[in-house]
């Protein structure tokens, strides 16, 4: 419980500020009124039911998806139609997947080192290096030369974040990392995210792990209909959870 | 639970052949060809069938065929194929009018186009790399240089001597290395998200997909020369060629479209998320992985253009068939069209049958390792 009790964010240095954005699919208001400023070091996992606009949020953060009113401003860079300005942001915000989308055609290393070596004009060797760094740290160095459909989807998963890993973003972005995996394998994901949390990165998790969410995030984001509802450090969010939507999610996904 | 009841065995079973009936040549002959009433009968009138056409075509083409002599009369005495046309002929089909004491610059050409293929496609010879570049740069100019002449003391060589299977070779090979990367552009530019891009590239497909590839080149050499300002006049060769590697870029655009909706959206997805702009996107992560689901496709339509380029005939260009075509109607050899495209069907099958098996390993060798989820 001791780190559940984290309330004040870890600094003062806002990294991504969101004010007031809006998103529509054609006539769909997907994202209403989204205001969200994230602190370095700052751990949030953002909650809610399916539909309610959570990943399409973490999703305008790298401009996969397009916001049209409002800001969105990432180190201090606004995300605008610049194609250079959201490659700048992009190489600053790694991304992991629900389906892992690692690259099928390549083996682990050089889906590790594709981007180090394309994107941040990184020496082969350096690349290699740092790439057998990560696979470490998730370990599964010994993985490096198959190809990841050879893999379990566990072991996927934890590819995926190393490759996001050696581009050393300042913020990375899960997009329910776990749901797509067997009970059996959610575990060694968790494990890698926590060790990653526990070396101070700024991080946006998308998920319904709420033991996850009590362990290391500093504050916990319920959204509904596109509407963020309620957000609380982790201790009053599940024990005190103020708003009717809120307490109604968390009897469903906890009561079982 | 009393144990008396209970069985356990405690010793592996040992592994048992398999039944004489299900593996070797008999098990082979039960299960594929004699496993029912009506799988027997098929059988038999199959063999039956064989026995009718078989033994005739092989006395017709083998046994009762003259392959000695230098004119139609060697041939009157045997009832089977007059191959003496063929060999008569040969040069002909392969050179078309090209001047016989010049057809060592199409050799040399040919297997300077060998040299550097054989490294692209075989996985075991070295220097990819480099031999891509030669085929790219280097190769295209000396083989301008070879065939067509007029420089370094090589004598002119007009198009319109070219003819027979090198004149084959030469439209269907630039017609494929031309037709690849455009189709590729136009499939990309389809799927842009730029309106007029993409606006432009749907309608040069349709409207090259829309006419025959016979029009293309009737249009190529009878009414562009109308349009054009006195004077001013292109070979008819490169016209042909203009119009058969436009007309069969529109058709892989298509294939190559298919490809490239068949890679998940989030492989596009990954990609930007690491910052990879679009181009490397395209070149790095989703083409290698379109082009791959594709190659079928791809050969298929490499094909179809290699046995469409005999349309250039009726612009007055001979290919291989042309010149066949043109052969058998000489006074000498009337009455010989049989052997002669035959002769004509078996060189087209050959490389046609070559560029399917290449395929096939080529898919093998990119699909190893890589189990889809």
């Amino acid at each position: 419980m001791a780190q559940a009790q984290v309330v004040k964010a870890p600094s003062d240095d806002v990294v991504i500020q969101i004010v007031g954005m809006h998103k529509w699919y054609g006539q769909f208001h997907v994202l209403k009124d989204i205001n969200l400023s994230v602190y370095r070091g700052e751990r949030i996992v953002v909650c809610g039911p399916s539909g309610s606009g959570k990943s399409t949020m973490i999703r305008c953060v790298n401009r996969l998806e397009e916001h049209q009113r409002g800001q969105i401003i990432v180190e201090g860079t606004e995300l605008t139609g610049d194609v250079r300005q959201i490659d700048a942001i992009r190489r600053e915000v790694g991304m992991v997947f629900q389906q892992f989308n690692l690259f099928p055609h390549l083996t682990v290393m050089q889906n590790l080192t594709l981007a180090p070596m394309w994107v941040r004009k990184m020496p082969r060797a350096e690349a290699e290096a740092t790439a057998m760094r990560y696979l470490e740290r998730v370990r599964i160095p010994e993985q490096a030369h198959k190809f990841p459909g050879q893999l379990s989807g566990g072991q996927q998963q934890r590819v995926a974040i190393a490759r996001s890993l050696c581009m050393n973003p300042k913020i990375m972005l899960f997009d329910e990392p776990t749901s797509a995996l067997d009970p059996e394998m959610i575990k060694e994901v968790l494990d890698v995210m926590v060790e990653l949390a526990e070396s101070g990165m700024t991080m946006i998790c998308v998920t319904h792990e709420m033991a996850f969410a009590r362990r290391v995030a500093h504050r916990v984001i319920f959204m509904d209909g596109g509407e963020i509802i309620e957000q609380n450090d982790p201790e009053n969010f599940f024990t005190h959870p103020k708003s009717d939507r809120t307490k109604l999610f968390l009897s469903q996904i906890l009561g079982h | 639970m009393s144990d008396a009841t209970a069985t356990v065995r405690t010793e592996r079973h040992p592994d048992l052949p398999p039944p004489a009936t299900t593996v070797g040549v008999l098990g082979w002959l039960r299960t594929n060809l004699f496993s029912s009433w009506l799988n027997t009968a098929l059988t038999l009138l199959g063999l039956y069938l064989l026995w009718l056409i078989v033994p005739p075509l092989l006395d017709w083409a083998v046994f009762s065929a003259t392959i000695t002599g230098e004119d139609r009369t060697a041939c009157e005495p045997n009832p089977g194929a007059c191959w003496v046309f063929i060999k008569v002929q040969f040069w002909q089909f392969i050179y078309g009018f090209y001047p016989p004491d010049q057809t060592w610059r199409v050799n040399l050409t040919f297997l300077l186009f060998v040299a550097g293929v054989a490294p692209v496609l075989i996985e075991r010879i070295p220097g990819k790399k480099w031999a891509l570049f030669y085929l790219l740069f280097a190769f295209p100019v000396i083989a301008y240089v070879l065939f067509v002449g007029g420089v370094f003391g090589l004598p002119l060589v007009e198009t319109a001597l070219w003819g027979g299977l090198s004149l084959t070779l030469v439209v269907s090979i630039i017609g494929i290395v031309a037709s690849l990367p455009l189709g590729i552009l136009l499939a990309l530019g389809r799927r842009s998200k730029m309106p007029i891009l993409r606006m432009l590239s749907v309608v040069f497909i349709e409207a090259w997909r829309g006419v025959p590839l016979i029009s293309v080149l009737f249009m190529a050499s009878v009414m562009l020369p109308l349009f054009l300002p006195e004077g001013v006049n292109f070979d008819k060769l490169l016209r042909a060629l203009i119009g058969v590697a436009l007309f069969s870029a529109a058709y892989m655009a298509e294939v190559v479209r298919g490809g490239l909706q068949a890679v998940p959206r989030g492989q596009y997805e990954a990609a930007a998320a690491l910052g990879l702009s679009y181009w490397k996107t395209m070149g790095l992560i989703v083409l290698p992985q379109a082009l791959k689901i594709v190659i079928p496709g791809i050969v298929n339509t490499f094909i179809g253009l290699f046995k469409d380029t005999t349309l250039v005939a009726i612009i007055g260009l001979f290919d291989l068939l042309g010149r066949v075509h043109t052969a058998t109607t000489n006074a000498a050899w009337l009455g010989m069209s049989t052997e002669g495209y035959v002769f004509a069907g078996a060189v087209f099958w050959v490389f046609c049958f070559g560029m399917s098996r290449y395929s096939i390993r080529l898919e093998r060798k990119l699909g190893a390792g890589q189990r889809r989820r």
